[in-house]
């Protein structure tokens, strides 16, 4: 069996690059490795498979090819990249989780949304000043209009 | 043979229809739990009656889709299941132990769940891990024995994040990346097997490698016994298990612990004996086999927590069926076999007891744990039980198992397999410390002797734990054991003697079962037929 040269330089630049970023301890780094690891691999399965240039339909020539190209490398590959799909999702939704988990999660004001709570706040100081203030030794277990502020009901 | 056709592909196809039917029946947990139950009670079913047939007619093969074979002598076209005596009894145990571990789960979580609980994903995700395992049980392709993997070890990492605790994705990240990392090596390893033979059938493949030069062949055997090495946790390759499985809830971990290394060891008696038969790396699985013993077993001396010193006697005792697979002798094939039996068995019930323990005493490390045999004297029974048996004392299956491994390194004679059986003798007293360390630590002295006995977990967590510590009086009484998880340990327990009490024909069974795996020609002839 002959196979090209530059498929084989190439998987195995993709699996050191692969290695390489797999040992990192960055989550989505390691993804990454896993998926360039995978993809190495996938290659292999396709160089394995036969040279290139075979027709994938029985029975027709290609440029003069005439062998049938292998459809169980292609069947191959096509099973391991949904695999590794499936599995590149969940280590995506466990990196979210781990940043969830590990770091303080501020979601950031809205500038407008500022803005507005500021002009807010002026009307709101006004409002307060109505507002009966409580004064503690009025405060009894008798019921009365201080009942209704925060703090204060009918306590002893 | 029409009968076997219609068995054969019920292990892997009623879990996986159960799992789409749980998953619709999603908001329903009673009659998810019903289908569940029907689902692997039927799998028993079909497992023991494949038993019974890949005894009596030897080995029996299907061609899915009717794909089988196109010329005489060559191998079938489509994906082919293959059962025969070995991977009967696989299936079996193995789904006697689903089902057991299921009841447990359900019985955990009627008495202690509450709403918060992802049962909704926990049934169909368990029912997928089951198909799994018995496709990887089933498969007589490579390919499908790669799928197969794939598909338990996706389950698997659900079930191990499950609810998503910091513990539990800290735990889990390790156990993807490695478990993905192995998988990529398998798939390597069939891309290599590819290269040399043109087929994926394994029956085919043990044909044609026997054409490919003896230096390629050990290449290719190396790379996947580094593959199925991770998946079965052999010693270099085992630092992950003890790392990530005890976080799980307690009936993930004992599935875990039970099933996922032992499709690994599976898979390395089918390349070992099958398609590699030569045995030349025999020396260097011999090597790991010992190293994978006496350091898993120094590594659980070390541990304080119960879950984590099981998980490391679970690596310690995979070098035993290493050892027996290495030897290459059929006493030493059959050892391993029966040992493979008898360890998913007592491994399983030991971590539903760790479960029990924690729910009762409301911890699980030594440190904290005391008097529980006073406190409950049938916890007691269902720890010491399986715990003498992991050590090997003489009327339990363990003991007949080691003793079948030790017989056959004798046999074998040479100064490394005299070692091993060295090895294996000091394994097997220093399992028996660990475990009376836990039986005097948990059960014996009482609670005020523990270094931090004032302390436990708030409640009886089944499924989420979020480890909350409070005083131990402070704890609201947890009442008695639920007979539902107590059942199934019981069971177990009584499945795990079964094969003491009637060791006598399920070892010769195993006899059966290794000589027929050792001579692979039974396998080829009804794979690919007479050449």
């Amino acid at each position: 069996m002959t196979t090209s040269f530059v498929p084989l330089v190439l998987l195995g630049g993709l699996t050191a690059a692969g290695v390489y970023l797999l040992l990192e301890r960055t989550l989505t780094r390691m993804l990454l490795g896993l998926l360039l690891i995978g993809n190495a691999i996938n290659l292999l399965i396709l160089v394995v498979g036969g040279p290139s240039g075979n027709p994938p339909i029985r029975g027709r020539t290609s440029d003069g090819y005439t062998n049938t190209a292998d459809p169980l490398a292609q069947g191959m590959i096509l099973t391991a990249i949904v695999i590794t799909m499936g599995i590149a999702a969940f280590v995506l939704a466990m990196a979210y989780r781990t940043y969830r988990l590990n770091t303080e999660e501020e979601v950031a004001d809205d500038p407008e949304d500022a803005k507005v709570s500021e002009f807010a706040a002026k009307d709101i100081a006004a409002v307060e000043d109505d507002r009966p203030q409580a004064v503690p030794s009025r405060d009894t277990d008798a019921p009365d209009e201080l009942d209704a502020l925060p703090g204060h009901e009918g306590s002893a | 043979m029409n009968l076997a056709s219609t068995l054969i592909p019920l292990p892997v196809l009623v879990p996986a229809l159960g799992a789409a039917a749980t998953l619709i029946a999603g908001r329903r947990p009673r009659l998810q739990r019903l289908i569940t139950l029907a689902a692997l009670s039927v799998s028993v079913t079909a497992c023991a009656a494949l038993l019974y047939l890949a005894d009596r007619n030897g080995t029996l093969v299907l061609n899915v889709g009717g794909w089988g074979q196109s010329v005489p002598g060559m191998g079938p076209l489509g994906i082919t299941l293959v059962v025969d005596r070995l991977s009967a009894l696989m299936l079996v145990v193995s789904s006697i132990v689903l089902l057991a571990v299921v009841f447990y789960a359900i019985g955990q979580g009627v008495r202690d769940g509450d709403e918060r609980q992802p049962v909704s994903i926990f049934m169909p995700t368990y029912l997928v891990l089951s198909a799994g395992v018995c496709t990887a049980f089933l498969a007589g392709d490579l390919f499908n024995l790669y799928v197969g993997f794939e598909v338990l070890l996706s389950a698997s990492f659900v079930l191990l994040t499950i609810g998503a605790s910091k513990d539990r994705v800290r735990a889990g990240i390790s156990y993807v990346m490695v478990s993905m990392i192995s998988s990529l090596i398998f798939l390597f390893g069939i891309a290599l097997v590819y290269a040399a033979t043109g087929t994926l059938n394994m029956a085919e493949i043990a044909v044609r490698l026997d054409d490919v030069s003896a230096g390629t062949r050990s290449a290719i055997f190396a790379v996947l016994l580094v593959a199925f090495g991770i998946k079965a946790a052999v010693f270099p390759l085992s630092a992950w298990l003890p790392d990530s499985y005890p976080t799980a809830p307690a009936p993930v971990t004992a599935v875990f612990a039970g099933l996922l290394t032992k499709v690994g060891v599976y898979a390395i008696i089918r390349a070992h004996s099958l398609l590699f038969p030569s045995g030349g790396l025999d020396p260097v699985l011999l090597v790991a086999a010992l190293l994978t013993m006496v350091i898993g077993i120094l590594g659980a001396i070390a541990q304080n927590d119960i879950k984590r010193l099981l998980s490391f006697t679970l690596v310690s005792h995979i070098g035993y069926m290493v050892f027996g697979i290495a030897l290459s002798n059929e006493l030493g094939m059959s050892g391993a076999i029966y040992y493979v039996a008898h360890h998913i068995l007592v491994q399983t019930t030991l971590f539903l007891v760790v479960g029990l323990i924690e729910r009762q005493a409301g911890a699980s490390t030594l440190q904290r744990l005391g008097g529980l045999a006073a406190a409950s004297p049938l916890l007691a029974f269902v720890f010491v039980v399986p715990a003498l048996n992991l050590g090997g004392i003489p009327p339990f299956s363990g003991f007949i198992g080691k003793v079948a491994l030790l017989e056959a390194g004798a046999q074998i004679g040479s100064v490394l397999a005299w070692t091993l059986v060295g090895g294996g003798v000091l394994t097997s007293l220093l399992t028996l410390y660990v475990v009376t360390r836990v039986w005097t630590k948990a059960f014996w002295r009482t609670r005020e002797d523990a270094p931090q006995g004032h302390l436990s977990a708030a409640s009886p967590a089944a499924l989420i734990d979020e480890p909350e510590d409070i005083q131990f009086v402070d704890r609201d009484n947890v009442g008695r054991m639920p007979v539902g998880m107590v059942a199934p340990t019981g069971a177990l327990i009584a499945v795990g003697l079964a094969l003491t009490i009637f060791a006598g024909p399920i070892f010769s069974y195993c006899e059966r079962a290794a000589a027929e795996v050792l001579d692979r020609s039974q396998y080829i002839t009804a794979v690919v037929g007479e050449r």
